[in-house]
Parts: C-alpha cells; structure tokens; sequence
C-alpha cells in the first residue's frame, strides 16, 4: 500500500481525511487507484494523463521527475505540492 | 571556506580558471541580443498604455501607417486567437496562452501602466519612436487597484471578470460564482497552532510590507525575428530559456515548435526576470508581414514599467517561544501581489518562509492577487526574501525579549536531516546548523562595535533549489581537447562550472574543455537557467557524459594494445593503463595520447545525452552586517558585511562568491534603497536607474563570504544550487542591525530614509 | 527620411568618417552607424555607464553626447583598450579577480577604471569606489571590481 498525503486545501474533496492508502506501482496507478474514492481529488492533481502544471510530486521526500511514471514501493509516502522553480 | 568530513578531494573542482567567455567580455567581442545587426534589419517599438486600468475604445494607426519608413503596426487582433493552454512560466508558474498574450499585446481591457496597445516597426529606431506618436488610441479609464490588501477587499474594482479563487494548483478550478481578485489560496500547516501558542511564554506578533522590486539587469529586454519564406522563423534574443522561447512561440503563434530556432545570445542579466517572452512575438509577426528581419529593444522606463518585478507585498507573522527559545508555534500570512494576472512567487514563499527552522506548529497560507500593476516574474528566490524578512525580524525581536544570542536561538530551533517541509517531504543532509555554527564562530560576530548609531544584525536565507533537463554533447579533437555543446543559457558562469566538471570526470584539466552553448535546433532538449538549477543539472550531465568518454576510451586503448577490455581501466588522473607488454614495461596512455590516436583506429570518439535528475540540494545562507544610522536624515550606511553559506560543493570559488556577493548587494538594495513608487493613479513615478535607486559602488563595502561546504548527497559533486540563496538574508539582517543601533524595528521595505526618520519621529512622540 | 550628416572623429586610434542621423547620440553611432557595439546601452539616459567612452581625455556617458558633438573628437571605446598582442593589464586583473559575471557593464567599468588610472594611477578604494559610483553593475556586488582595479593599479606601479 501506498500513503498519499492530502494537502489542507485539497482536503475538501477529501472528506476532510489527511491521509489515503491505496495501491499502485506508479504514481499514474495511485492516482488512478484515489480517483476511484476521491473522482474530485483526482481531477485536480491529473490533467489530461499529466500532472497538473503547477503541481509536484513528492515520493519518499523526493521530488519526482518522472512525472505519472514515476515508481512508487510498498510503504512509500507521496506528498502533493505547488511546483517550485526559481529565478 | 568551511568543508565538512564528507567532502572528497578534487584536482580540477575547487580551482580557479578563468572563464572561457571571459576574453570576449573584456574586449567588447561577446554578443548580446543587442548587438544583433542583420542586412534589411526594421526597429520595432511599443505603443504603451498611459493608463494603469481602461478599456481601449478605439485604435487608429492611419497616421503613423502614412508616417515615411514605417513598413507596419499591429494589434491583439495580428495574433491568432489565444487559448487557455496551459504554459509552463519556468519557476513553477503556471499562465495561460490567453494570459500571457494579453501581457504582450492587449485586447479589449489594459490592466496596468505600460501595457502593449499596439506597436510598430520601421526603417530606422528614430522614425519608429516618431510613430509612437501618431498612433492615437482612445480609452476610458476604470478605478486602479494597486494595494494588494485593497484589491482582496469586496468592494475593490475587479480585474478579471472570469476569475474565480483556485486552491493550490492555479489551473484546478474551484466552482465559486464571485468575481474575484484573490486568484488563487494555499495552506501548509503543521501540528497544533493553538495548543502551540498555549505552551508559548512570549508571543510576538508583526505586519509587514514590502515594496514591488525589480531585477535590475543592466541588458534591456530585447529580440530580434526572422521570419523566412520557407516558414522558418529564427528568433535571437536574451533569454534565461531558449526552449521555453520556442515553446511560448509557438503556441503564441500557433506553429510547430520544428518551425522555429531560438538562439540565446549572451545574457546581459536575468535573474529570474527574462524567463517571460515579451517582444520576441512581435518581432516575430512583424517579420511575417514585412519579410525583414524586425529588431526590437525597451528602453529602460519600458523594462521598469512593464517586464516582471516582483511582488509587493504585506504579510503577518506571530511565533510563540517558551523562556529557553524553543519556538512553540507560527501563524504566517502572506499576501502577494501577482500583477495584472495570476501569478505571483506565494507560493514558494509559503515554503521557504519558515525553512530554517523545525517548528512543530505551524499554519502558512498564501494569497495571490491580482492588481493594476506589471505582472510579475520571477526574481532571484521569488517570494522568499519579503517572506523570510517577516519571520526573521520577528525571531530577532523574540531573541531580543529572552535575552538569547539571535545565533544560539537559531541553533535551538534549527531544521535538520529529518525535519519535515512545509510541503510534507522530509529535509535530507542540508547545512542549516552548519552555517550558524560558522557564523557564530567567524571573527565579524565576535568583533566589538564601537561608536554611536551602530548595530549589528544577524538573518538566515533558505532556497528549495531545483534541477532540470540538461542536454550535451562532447566531441574528442585530435588535440586532446573537447568540443562541448550545451542548450543551457550561462547566467552565472555555467560554462566554467560545466567544463571544470567533465574535466574533473575525466582526469583532464579544465582549459581542454571548450564550452559553447547553441540554439535550439543544434541541440537536445534543455530547461530554464532558473532556480539555481543549471550547476547541479549540467553537473550531472557531464558526469554522465564524462563516464560514457571514458568507456568508449578504454574500449578503444584495449583495441590498440589489443588486450582483454577488462584489463585495461582508466584512471581519475586521466591515464589509461593496460597491462604490462612483452618487455614488462605498463602500458600506459594519456588523454591526449589517446586524443591523437583515435582517427587512425576507429574513428573519433563523441557522446551526446540528455539528463534529468532529481536530487536537487536544498541550501541555507547566514548574514551578519554592521550598520550606521544617520538620525539627521535616515540614512543607513553598511559598514561590513558578511555572508556565510552553504554551497554544497563550491564547483569554481571565485564565481561562487561572485554570486553571493551579487545577491547581497540586490538584498541590500531591497532593504534600503529601491523601491516602485506609486502615483494614485497606479502610475510609477520612479521609472529609471536615477530614481529607482539600486546599490552602487558607494552604497556598499567588501563583501566578505564563507563557504561552507556540506555536499550535496543527490548529486555526484555534492552541487546545491548557490544563486538564489545571499539575496534572502539581507533585509532582515539589516533591519535587526537598524533596531540594534537606533532601538527602532522598522517592518517597511525598503527601509528609506524616509521610513527610518518616520520611525524615529514616532519614537520621540 | 531625417536629416544625415558626415562626421569625422578619431575613434581607438583611427580616424573614422561615419554617417550620422541629427538625432543620433554618440552611443547610437557607435552601436548602429559604425558597428562597434561593445559599448551598451543599459538605460540611454546616464544612469547606468554601460556605455561609457573616453572623449577627448574625459569620461563621458555616450548616450548623453550627439553624435554632431564629435566632430574631430578623440574617442576610445572598450575595442580600442587592448594591444594587438594582447589584454592590457586592467583586462587581464577584471579576468583574474573575477570581476565580470554577465559581462554587459563591464565595458563601461574597463573604460571608467581606465580613465581613472590615467589621472589617478595609485587611488585608494574609496577613490575607486567615488570614481566607479556612475556604472551600475548588478552581478558582482562590486566587490571583485574594485579588486581588479587595485591589482591593475598596483600592477601598473610595479
């Protein structure tokens, strides 16, 4: 099982609940796999088989590259932030 | 500099070669796309809305069309039609096409002064201003908005009758029926603020605001277009990421990406604020009607007015401290002014804001709203330096009331490897403590002030940092040297990092390697030069390609002495040994050697790739000045600075403390000197390096750096970005300092003259 | 059409007929008449001594003389500081001590610190920095320009 970790403002479409287990072997299963209770939430982390622009992944305290692809292990703990970049 | 144990030795990383683009600099040779002359070129200029908030009635060119050498005006209307595609804006911003054209040419509505109308091109710069004129354009002006706590209010005039508050992710819509200026909220928090701030034994609570400030680069923006007969459009301009020019390109213009080659010049300055296409468009179309090449350039008054500063802002900050300095709980509000469209650093401020520190209670939200101003950009840690001047001036008022040395409350409360972020992943290795601990021990902190009006201030600096897609290629000359090719625009000395550590990676020195960077048809793909990225992300591109070299080479040495492969190794001094031969004596080959011999058995040797890594080094920076008030007229003078940081693993020194010294003297500019200064009518009224007072030569002493060196564990240098970091600490270091010599905290940036002796003034009431 | 007019001047040591718009600056001429576009233009008001020259012995900002004023002027631009074999020193010290980051006011610094050293070859940093305050550079924070200009000096008096 996989932990997603709901930021507060996404947590309305959440029912309030802070953290989600679900399976999945890439964040593009997780993801799948919270939509199916959480159909809202999906849909503001995933656009059109992408991440959102102006979201970041982070998986086990590493921002991912690898965007839905990216591989996630039993246990992991994935966190959904604004994307950061800089000047 | 200061390394910990984990920092390995190096030959080539740690020295200090001089640049490769260094010659041309010193003898006026470097290019810069301003420099751009070609055969038939037309001058574009920008007809500017005089107006901060009005509709545009009516535009009529006839008269500047009738004007002798003028070839073309256009408008909104010589775009295609926008859509709402998404655009990446390069520091995690997000836009839409719709957005960003109206930022280039306005449609219907201008949003703040300075805004495109119009514009138009001509033979010669003199007649294009001529045309400027007699390009008549009818408004009705509408009430201004430009103080970011005015336009959250529900009486405020509106700018964006579609705009709705989005939570966190600016393009995930939130169903509210309200026109609205607050375009979108987000909220990071931590524990249990209440019970935090129930445990604490003082609370301290401040209101702040910082003024709308501006990169400054001395290069104005400017972009020259080509659009050929074959539909071939090149574009050569100044820009921090030629890839993200092609791909705002083309969805501006609504052709393939294949159709166009951005080429970068050489920057004359960026910092954040040339990650925006602004004229390149309209060169472009301008170049399809005319079938000349169309330069255009803004003049410095343009670049104030209407390129991307970054925001003003107002935020709150109340922390909680029990009596032995344990910060119990924090309550930070941040709202930030994004410009005429969504779109401002909040973000990346919320998560930088209490970055120094493990505190166990927290709540941070972010606004970001919309106002009758420039939309801003990024700019050198967007967000972080007005964030992280709340919360620091407010931990050294909390010193201050416990009586604890402002360093050794750091100490207490410092993040460290396994501190969570406000973003919820946990901090790796990162230097938080290590940089206190070199403050506290350097000779400036330890040092007596002496005389009146004097004090000593001490701040903290954080930046998340960021990597990226990086392409090369490298090219073996029979010489012993290497053609290196890269996308990667040099801001801060890129091409001496990057050839210093394929040089290091193969054994060689640094001048062997011979950097260039090139458009973007003649290589792979390649990110912004933005948060701090391009030293750790090109870094690990040329270990990569360092590493496929040296295979090829020992593949190709075990060819000529025709032994087993597995015999032969190449060594991190650059030789390739084998074993012994017939006479017993080693085989041995250096780089060069081997350089001479590869046409003649097999053919030369190269290696392209494209990397994108993650792993990005996280870094903290210390500041500690002394300073001098002037209680007659409110100057502040710097009397010596210090900056401590941990760099990761400091590539070429001598351009490390370059940028550190740089982005101090941009803080200290912030703090005390620059400033956008509004006219009711939402009208900057200080638009030139006059009157937008940034630090000269005068304004600042030595600046005196530390380099700490805790290495980056995600990078195979131990890289962390360094450039963002120095422009942090400065405004909250200097208002400590004011407080500790006049006995005044000021919660106003910049802290003029004007602010000073308004501050005094009150005191003596 | 605007009105051009001829002009002769000694530019880096070369006498130079060039065609001039009345309303062109010497910047202006230089850049976009002559091709010499090392000098930069950063704010075309005198604010910023991206293009400074030396005219007739004196430190002028080229954006703030017409191009019509230069009529049998000597001028040096940043082309003209080097030696054909190779960097004057000054050039040599701004590489050395790491004085230059983007590159486009240094130009301006080479040929302000120039005519500095020439009417003061031994300034202390305080010199330097009065002498200086007229170029604005944004990258170095100033500190490795001004060490650049004392070794070029102290280079000069050895």
């Amino acid at each position: 099982m996989v932990t997603v970790v709901i930021p507060s403002p996404l947590r309305r479409f959440s029912g309030g609940v802070e953290r989600v287990e679900v399976e999945g072997a890439s964040l593009r299963q997780v993801f799948e796999n919270l939509g199916r209770h959480y159909p809202e939430l999906r849909d503001r982390i995933v656009y059109d088989d992408d991440l959102r622009p102006g979201i970041a992944v982070s998986i086990d305290d590493e921002i991912t590259e690898d965007g839905l692809l990216a591989r996630v292990r039993d246990g992991s703990v994935v966190h959904i932030m604004p994307a950061m970049g800089g000047g | 500099m200061v390394a910990t144990p984990e920092k390995p030795q190096y030959k080539v990383i740690g020295t200090r070669p001089i640049r490769p683009d260094g010659t041309d600099k010193v003898i006026g040779r470097a290019e810069y796309g301003i420099d751009v002359r070609l055969p038939g070129m037309l001058y574009g200029r920008i007809k500017r809305s005089p107006y901060a908030h009005a509709i545009i009635k009516r535009i009529d060119a006839s008269k500047a069309l009738a004007l002798p050498g003028v070839k073309a005006v256009i408008t909104h209307d010589d775009f295609p039609p926008p859509g709402d595609t998404a655009m990446t804006m390069g520091e995690g911003g997000v836009s839409t096409a719709r957005f960003m054209l109206e930022g280039i040419m306005a449609s219907k509505k201008v949003l703040y002064r300075g805004q495109p109308v119009a514009a138009v091109c001509a033979t010669d710069h003199h007649i294009a201003e001529d045309a400027l004129e007699l390009i008549e354009v009818e408004y009705e002006p509408l009430p201004v908005v430009s103080d970011v706590r005015e336009a959250m209010s529900d009486a405020a005039p509106v700018l964006h009758e579609n705009l709705r508050t989005r939570d966190m992710a600016p393009l995930s819509q939130t169903p509210s029926d309200k026109p609205t200026n607050i375009a979108s909220h987000l909220r990071f928090a931590r524990g249990d603020v209440q019970a935090g701030f129930a445990a604490a034994d003082i609370v301290v609570e401040r209101e702040f605001e910082t003024s709308m400030f501006h990169q400054g680069y001395i290069e104005p923006h400017n972009g020259t277009a080509f659009w050929n007969r074959d539909g071939k459009l090149t574009v050569w301009c100044s820009t921090q990421g030629s890839f993200s020019v092609r791909a705002n390109l083309a969805t501006l213009l609504q052709i393939p990406v294949s159709q166009i080659n951005v080429i970068p010049m050489e920057i004359g300055g960026g910092f954040g604020g040339k990650l925006v296409v602004y004229l390149e468009p309209i060169a472009a179309v301008f170049s399809k009607i005319t079938g000349k090449p169309v330069k255009m350039m803004m003049t410095r008054d343009e670049v104030f007015e209407a390129t991307g500063p970054t925001s003003g802002t107002y935020i709150r900050v109340k922390m909680g401290a029990k009596k032995d300095g344990t910060l119990t709980a924090a309550e930070v509000y941040l709202a930030y002014e994004a410009g005429a469209f969504p779109g401002s650093p909040v973000g990346a401020g919320a998560t930088c804001a209490l970055a120094p520190y493990d505190i166990e209670n927290y709540v941070i939200d972010g606004y970001d709203v919309v106002v009758n101003k420039p939309k801003t950009a990024a700019y050198r840690a967007p967000g972080a330096p007005a964030a992280e001047f709340a919360v620091e001036s407010v931990v050294n008022e909390i010193a201050k009331q416990l009586d604890i040395d402002p360093i050794d409350l750091r100490l207490k409360n410092a993040a460290k490897e396994g501190t969570p972020r406000p973003t919820g992943q946990k901090f790796g290795r990162i230097g938080a403590v290590e940089v206190m601990q070199a403050m506290k021990d350097h000779p400036h902190y330890k040092s007596e002030i002496q005389g009146p009006d004097r004090g000593r201030g001490v701040a903290m600096g954080f930046w998340g940092n960021v990597g990226g897609e990086r392409s090369a290629t490298a090219a073996i000359n029979p010489d012993g040297t290497i053609k290196l090719v890269v996308g990667n625009v040099d801001i801060g000395g890129t091409r001496a990092a990057m050839a210093m550590m394929l040089a290091e990676t193969l054994g060689i020195s640094a001048e062997q390697v011979h950097p260039h960077v090139v458009g973007t048809d003649d290589i792979g793909a390649t990110g912004l030069t933005g948060g701090s990225s391009s030293a750790f992300a090109i870094g690990w591109t040329m270990y990569e390609l360092g590493l496929e070299l040296r295979k090829k080479l020992t593949e190709r040495a075990a060819r000529i002495w025709e032994v087993p492969e597995d015999q032969v190794t190449y060594g991190d001094d650059g030789v390739i040994r084998g074993p012994a031969d017939a006479e017993g004596k080693p085989r041995e080959m250096s780089f060069k050697e081997i350089a001479g011999r590869l046409a003649r058995t097999g053919g030369a040797i190269s290696a392209g790739l494209t990397t994108q890594k993650q792993g990005a080094g996280p870094a903290y920076g210390g500041h500690i000045v002394d300073v001098e008030v002037d209680r007659e007229t409110g100057k502040v003078t710097i009397l010596r600075y210090t900056a401590v940081q941990d760099v990761g693993t400091a590539i070429h020194p001598s351009y490390v403390e370059g940028q550190i010294q740089g982005g101090v003297a941009q803080g200290v500019g912030m703090a005390l000197t620059e400033e956008y200064y509004w006219g009711p009518d939402g009208r900057m009224q200080n638009a030139s390096f006059l009157d937008y007072r940034m630090p000269t030569t005068l304004d600042l002493p030595m600046i005196d750096t530390v380099l700490v060196e805790v290495p980056n564990p995600g990078h195979p240098y131990g890289v962390r970005g360094v450039g963002e970091v120095p422009i942090v600490p400065p405004m909250p270091a200097i208002q400590a300092a004011i407080a500790d010599a006049i006995g005044v905290n000021l919660y106003k940036a910049p802290m003029s003259p004007r602010v000073v002796l308004e501050a005094l003034l009150d005191k003596e009431r | 059409m605007t009105e051009r007019i001829i002009i002769t001047a000694t530019i880096n040591d070369e006498e130079t007929q060039f065609m001039a718009d009345m309303r062109d600056s010497l910047l202006d001429a230089l850049r976009e008449r002559i091709g010499l576009t090392g000098t930069k233009e950063g704010c075309n008001n005198g604010n910023c001594g991206a293009c400074a020259v030396i005219m007739d012995g004196r430190l002028v900002n080229s954006c703030c003389v017409m191009a019509a004023e230069v009529e049998g002027s000597e001028i040096t631009t940043v082309e003209g500081l080097a030696e054909a074999d190779g960097l004057t020193p000054l050039q040599e010290a701004f590489l050395e001590e790491a004085a230059l980051q983007c590159g486009i006011c240094t130009p301006g610094f080479l040929v302000a610190s120039k005519a500095l050293l020439d009417v003061n070859p031994h300034p202390s940093e305080h010199e330097i920095r009065f002498w200086l305050a007229g170029n604005l550079c944004r990258c170095t924070g100033y500190d490795k320009i001004i060490r650049a200009v004392q070794k070029a000096a102290a280079q000069r008096g050895a």
